[in-house]
């Protein structure tokens, strides 16, 4: 009885974490889109998609708490960092120019993508996803 | 139960977070602009803007505007009332942001049309006209070439001539090295005796310009 009831909690605590996580950087999104006016780029929308809502589903599964919700939000997580390993790859140009699929508009490569000088978006965006996938992990083992 | 609260709490602190983080960011960002419109006032204005209303008020509203940008044809018969509602007491002045693609070629039948002393009739013809020639965001001056053909406004022929003019390439060229300066990358942008809108908005454009007529007059 004891020990399923840590476990309960420790799936809490994973989900909690992921949940934050998600509902953190959906707010910093936000933040430099709608206050700091930078225009997210396409690769940049493509990581939102996936990521807003996981701040949504991740806060259902809390209410009360379903380890289901890990099986539901892994694969909109696991897309998402797909997406943000591509844009790091190209962000620091170990993918040509010529094959980035971002040459109209806002570019997804230039120095708009950089926070306060020196703090890239999309390693925000890495960390983010690698977390949130970590937990979900975690979770789903305890 | 506790846990509940617990993501309760996390909720309200992270928008109460947001909203001061908002806040913050704006307040300095209006300072940020209002330092860049007083260190570069000399951007402010160009001897060749066009202005209206009397050029010794005390009250001189800047306005970077792009014919083809629809919220600058909603503020244009703002500016307009504010005009007739202060003849004497309001200058307003014009410099070009052709944002839009094709918009370079409308500001150049303004300049043009200018020379033929039309240039506010053009302008306002432009505005309320705008719906017509300015297509997905593009600029048609062709489009708008009927519409002053019909209109019987300009004599077109030397209107066509005066286009080509090369000073006009340098007018548009200075009004965007000037909008960039000052920060004035969006349409319209104020300039209210040099001071910027604090955010965009008729409310803060109107609230702005009263107090700078108490101020003056």
């Amino acid at each position: 009885m004891n020990s399923e009831k840590q476990a309960k909690n420790q799936q809490w605590m994973y989900i909690f974490g992921a949940w934050l996580i998600a509902a953190l950087s959906t707010l910093g999104s936000l933040f430099f889109s709608e206050v700091m006016e930078l225009v997210p780029c396409i690769l940049c929308w493509y990581q939102r998609i996936f990521l807003f809502p996981l701040a949504v589903i991740l806060l259902v599964g809390l209410f009360p708490l379903d380890k289901n919700v890990v099986r539901y939000t892994l694969p909109i997580a696991l897309i998402g960092l797909l997406f943000t390993v591509y844009h790091i790859l190209l962000f620091y140009g170990l993918i040509p120019e010529t094959m980035q699929p971002c040459t109209q508009g806002i570019s997804c490569s230039d120095d708009s993508m950089v926070l306060f000088g020196f703090l890239p978006i999309p390693l925000l965006s890495l960390a983010a996803f690698s977390t949130i996938i970590f937990l979900l992990l975690k979770a789903r083992k305890s | 139960m506790k846990k509940n609260n617990i993501i309760i709490a996390t909720v309200v602190t992270m928008i109460t977070i947001f909203a001061i983080a908002t806040y913050v960011y704006n307040t300095k960002q209006v300072e940020t602009k209002t330092n860049l419109a007083t260190q570069n006032s000399s951007a402010l204005i160009a001897d060749h803007s066009p202005r209206k209303g009397n050029p010794h008020a005390k009250v001189t509203i800047v306005e970077f505007v792009d014919p083809a940008c629809e919220t600058c044809k909603d503020f244009h018969p703002i500016l307009k009332d504010l005009l007739k509602k202060y003849p004497a007491k309001i200058n307003v002045v014009i410099r070009y942001a052709p944002f839009h693609q094709g918009s370079d070629r409308m500001v150049a039948i303004l300049e043009a049309a200018r020379k033929q002393d039309k240039f506010w009739d053009t302008f306002d013809l432009m505005f309320e006209t705008q719906s017509s020639w300015a297509i997905h965001h593009q600029a048609r001056p062709d489009l708008f070439w009927n519409i002053l053909k019909k209109s019987n406004l300009l004599d077109l022929a030397r209107l066509q001539q005066d286009m080509n003019d090369p000073a006009i390439i340098k007018v548009i060229q200075q009004d965007l090295a000037d909008g960039q300066t000052l920060g004035a990358n969006k349409t319209p942008t104020f300039f209210v005796n040099g001071k910027p809108l604090p955010s965009f908005g008729y409310k803060q454009l109107m609230t702005l310009v009263n107090s700078e007529l108490a101020a003056n007059y």
